[in-house]
């Protein structure tokens, strides 16, 4: 299959509507990277194994590796360089960095996306540790995330936003 | 600032995406390499048909083995024998191919799908030839020149001590067989570069750099003849390395082949399966120990015969790890008569270099399970078996009387039996002991393992650091190492600010170009924070004196009226920030530098050394295993950021925890890789992460260097898979004794299905036996447990 046949995709990124020409075989983390500039839109495995890529498409984290970018056309779409809530995403950057939850990186912007899904919906915890368990990370041993996420959750519940 | 949790430095710029990964980088006119691969573990090549590929849309060129013959194979960093050298492996294969994997094209196209879409065309005429896949000795199937009738190609002995007289003279002979699946690091960035040629094919940049850049820019040099200014390494982020990442591949040797060639940026960003294929696989080892113990459980004699399967080529670290799992066996045990010999053997596998701990996990796991199985003999306790053999504080620095890699093995500080017993209390192990106990009697299969083990900080290479004023008045602190996500710019900027007196945000570490800084040894064997670090630490204190003397000429006071203070400096009185006297400078001295270099060598290696318990759960129904609890005692000299030192810890224990019971690479018996994604090589998920608690220790400061430091990288994950064997072990009540890696539902119910045979084997063979007749039962020890001693039941 050859990139002869453009489709026109339009979707909304952080906020902004793109409109881009793109073949039908590229992946939603290709677009999002070489056409539209986001570094955190990273490939880790493209085999939807380790979440690395995950994006947020209509407030719910996905895989943007098995997604076409086709396929993303007329949707929501939000990466970690701007979550939806502005206040959130400085939350989760400071619980991250307080609990050590960052070695490489390369794994952060998909669990920063996660996090966001969970404290959005106020997931309980156990549910938060399976949220979490859909992404890789081979630096940190997890435990710093979770208590990252673990705090962020605590602090949301005291703030009157949880369950 | 030295000893202080601050943040890290590198955390903002990657929790904003403001990254350099070599993923996202591009350059104008860039062109995207794709490796087409053997498909066959072993076969002969006839020819390699490119004809279509290269008609291909977007098609600028393909090249195959024949194409690039007069290429030198990669090097070894080391060159330990002559006659290992023709081992290495070529860039693309020529007339065999000998594991599923290994490049035999190359395509060149303006757009990486397109590549792939050529590489899909290049037909591989071949003869498949049978495979090996073991250790075996025997005549070998793989054709001549590669393999000289057998795939033995390389013996390692080492030892010290009459081990004769200690068998003689040994009350019991107690053997066990251990065995390490090949394992490997998988950092979630596969591998990338992007090799950008200067004007007239006069030398390149290489982006994606990582580990060890100078020497990768010697080495480039070498192979495609340039001189070695005109190759320039540049280190951008890099999403992980354990040892596998930034080694000196085939493929950044073919992309600044292909960017010299065609005199544009080609970029070449590996895929996840191709990864399982190509980087580095590691472990595989089988150790077979024997040891003389007398009845007081003490070791007289310890007799180590390793077999390491390393695949199909010589890398860059030919057989260091075979040699560093030799050295490192006796870990922190006295052990008067030592006897090691590994071989090592070459199969059609993808080829084996170093992953975090290399050597010493399969070193640890297998001495610590040989501790297991005396105190199961002897019906002694194995805390007590391990006191009664460590090497007490009196005897430091002591002298192993063997070589690790060519450098003498002295363990530099430490006091075992204190670092064990503070272990022992601050984590309460009778009390952990007494839980695990009360729980198996209510019916769980819950178990508690204890395990020791001495770690190695390299000082083999010296190191060279920079500190100079920068126009815009920070301080570059210029080193070549690098970064991996280990925080090594925050820990060598607190080394810097501490050595200066001057807050951090007065610098600006500059890592990984290989034409800001002349020499770098580089970025392994968790060497960066104290070779660099006392690189940094000298640099900073000739700086002190030269900006107090350039400040005192520069506004005519003596230096004794100069302080450094605050921001910069205080000159009688007046305070001056570094960009102020910048500025001063460049009005009245601009040819001024204010620069200080140091370089930093040690003879001697920095050991440091831990204590983990394990306490772990077994599932009775799928015999799963899950990580309750997880403890590290470590002794680190000194911590210059204890929260970095301790997250080096978890990470590499949660990624030793993977390789105890999750990760193995499997092949079928006709050498096809079965774990080529995380679905099949599975590591573990936050669910299968434990409790932790982790104390590091500065009781005992290194004396081969000035800040006292011992590295932090390796700790973790070093007696991680001993620890979790022994807590398996103790979970079953010591029926069974698990002697591979990893520990999975599987191995358990086999070794549960066999318990009641088990102790009636026969033993192994003795210690004099016959080369045949030992490696006919070693080939049996990937299944084999048992466990012989005269006469004394090993179940308790």
């Amino acid at each position: 299959m050859e990139d002869t046949e453009l489709h026109t995709v339009s979707f909304k990124l952080n906020g902004a509507v793109q409109v881009l020409q793109v073949a039908p075989r590229r992946s939603l983390t290709h677009v999002l990277d070489q056409e539209c500039g986001m570094k955190s839109a990273r490939v880790g495995c493209g085999q939807g194994d380790c979440g690395s890529c995950t994006v947020s498409v209509d407030g719910v984290p996905i895989r943007g590796c098995l997604l076409f970018a086709v396929q993303a056309d007329g949707a929501d779409i939000r990466t970690a360089e701007a979550l939806a809530d502005p206040a959130m995403l400085a939350a989760i950057r400071k619980a991250f960095k307080k609990h050590r939850a960052i070695q490489c990186g390369y794994c952060t912007p998909g669990f920063m996306i996660l996090a966001e899904y969970i404290l959005r919906n106020a997931l309980p915890l156990d549910q938060a540790v399976q949220t979490l368990s859909a992404n890789l990370c081979r630096c940190t041993g997890y435990s710093p995330i979770v208590s990252a996420v673990t705090e962020l959750l605590a602090s949301r519940a005291e703030n009157g936003c949880g369950p | 600032m030295i000893g202080r949790s601050v943040d890290r430095l590198e955390d903002d710029d990657l929790l904003r995406a403001n990254t350099r990964f070599v993923g996202s980088l591009a350059f104008e006119d860039m062109l995207h390499m794709h490796v087409v691969r053997s498909p066959y573990a072993h076969a002969r090549l006839k020819t390699v048909i490119i004809d279509k590929a290269a008609m291909a849309p977007g098609v600028i060129a393909v090249w195959v083995g024949n194409d690039i013959r007069d290429l030198s194979p990669i090097g070894f960093r080391r060159v330990p024998d002559r006659d290992l050298l023709q081992y290495r492996q070529r860039l693309m294969a020529l007339d065999e191919l000998c594991y599923v994997g290994e490049p035999v094209a190359i395509v060149l196209a303006t757009d990486p799908y397109l590549a792939e879409d050529a590489g899909r065309l290049v037909a591989i005429d071949a003869e498949i030839l049978p495979p090996v896949l073991d250790c075996e000795p025997g005549p070998d199937s793989r054709s001549e020149p590669l393999l000289r009738g057998r795939n033995e190609i390389a013996r390692i002995e080492k030892g010290y001590g009459d081990i004769e007289a200690a068998f003689a003279a040994a009350d019991h002979k107690i053997s066990i067989s251990c065995q390490i699946a090949r394992q490997t690091a998988v950092p979630m960035e596969t591998r990338g570069a992007i090799a950008v040629p200067h004007a007239h094919a006069a030398g390149f940049d290489l982006y994606g750099a990582a580990k060890v850049p100078h020497a990768n820019r010697q080495e480039l040099a070498r192979i495609l003849s340039l001189d070695i200014d005109r190759v320039v390494l540049r280190e951008g982020h890099a999403g992980g390395g354990f040892g596998v990442r930034g080694e000196l591949y085939p493929e950044d040797v073919l992309v600044a082949f292909a960017a010299l060639r065609l005199g544009l940026p080609v970029k070449w960003i590996e895929d996840r399966s191709e990864h399982f294929l190509a980087i580095n696989h590691s472990r595989d080892q089988m150790i077979h120990l024997d040891a003389a113990v007398s009845e007081a459980g003490v070791i007289a004699g310890l007799h180590a015969r390793l077999a390491t399967d390393q695949g199909a080529y010589l890398r860059t670290h030919e057989i260091k790890v075979s040699d560093l799992s030799c050295a490192f066996l006796p870990g922190p045990y006295r052990i008067p008569a030592y006897r090691a010999t590994a071989t090592v053997h070459l199969t059609n596998k993808t080829p084996c270099g170093t992953y975090r701990a290399p050597g010493r996990f399969e070193a640890t796991f297998a001495m610590e399970r040989m501790i297991d199985a005396i105190a199961a003999a002897l019906a002694l306790d194995p805390v007590e078996v391990r006191r009664r053999n460590l090497i007490s504080a009196a005897e430091m620095p002591f002298e192993r009387k063997i070589e690790a890699t060519g450098k003498r093995v002295v363990y530099d500080s430490g006091d075992y039996l204190q670092t064990l017993e503070t272990a022992i209390e601050a984590f309460d192990l009778p009390e952990l002991r007494r839980a695990g106990e009360e729980r198996r009697r209510g019916g769980e299969c819950v178990g508690i393992g204890v395990a020791m083990f001495v770690e190695k900080t390299d000082t083999a290479l010296h190191e060279t650091a920079r500190l100079e004023l920068a126009s815009d008045g920070k301080i570059e602190i210029v080193t070549g190492t690098s970064s991996l996500g280990q925080g090594m710019e925050t820990a060598l900027t607190q080394i810097a600010a501490d050595g200066l007196g001057l807050p951090m945000d007065a610098f600006r570490l500059v890592r990984g170009q290989t034409d800001r800084i002349a020499q770098s040894g580089g970025t392994f064997a968790s060497r960066t924070t104290l070779m660099a670090g006392s690189a940094i630490h000298e640099a900073s204190r000739i700086f002190r004196q030269k900006l107090i003397e350039v400040s005192a000429a520069l506004y005519g006071v003596t230096t004794g009226e100069v302080t450094v203070h605050g921001e910069g400096c205080c000159i009688d009185g007046r305070s001056l920030d570094l960009l102020q006297l910048r500025a001063a400078l460049d009005t009245a001295a601009p040819d001024t530098q204010l620069v200080a270099e140091a370089d930093f060598s040690s003879g001697a290696m920095a050991c440091p050394y831990g204590v983990h318990i394990a306490q772990v759960k077994v599932d009775p129904d799928d015999l799963s295993v899950m990580v309750e609890k997880y403890h590290i005692a470590y002794e680190i000299g000194r911590a210059v950021n204890p929260d970095l030192v301790r997250a080096q810890l978890l990470g590499g224990a949660v990624q030793g925890i993977g390789g105890a019971l999750m990760e193995e690479i499997s092949f079928s018996a006709d050498g096809q890789p079965l774990t080529t994604s995380f679905a099949h090589y599975v590591t573990p998920r936050t669910v299968d992460v434990p409790a932790f608690e982790i104390l590091v220790l500065e009781d005992w400061p290194s004396p081969t260097n000035p800040l006292g430091l011992k590295g932090a990288g390796e700790g973790g994950i070093n007696a991680a898979g001993a620890a979790v064997a022994a807590a398996v072990e103790d979970a079953f009540g010591a029926t069974i004794a698990p002697r591979r890696l990893p520990i999975t539902s599987k191995s358990l119910f086999d070794l549960l299905a066999r318990t009641d045979s088990a102790h009636t084997r026969a033993s192994w063979p003795a210690r004099q036996g016959s080369a045949t007749e030992w490696d006919s039962h070693f080939r049996n020890a990937a299944d084999d447990t048992s466990s012989f001693c005269r006469g004394i039941n090993p179940a308790r």
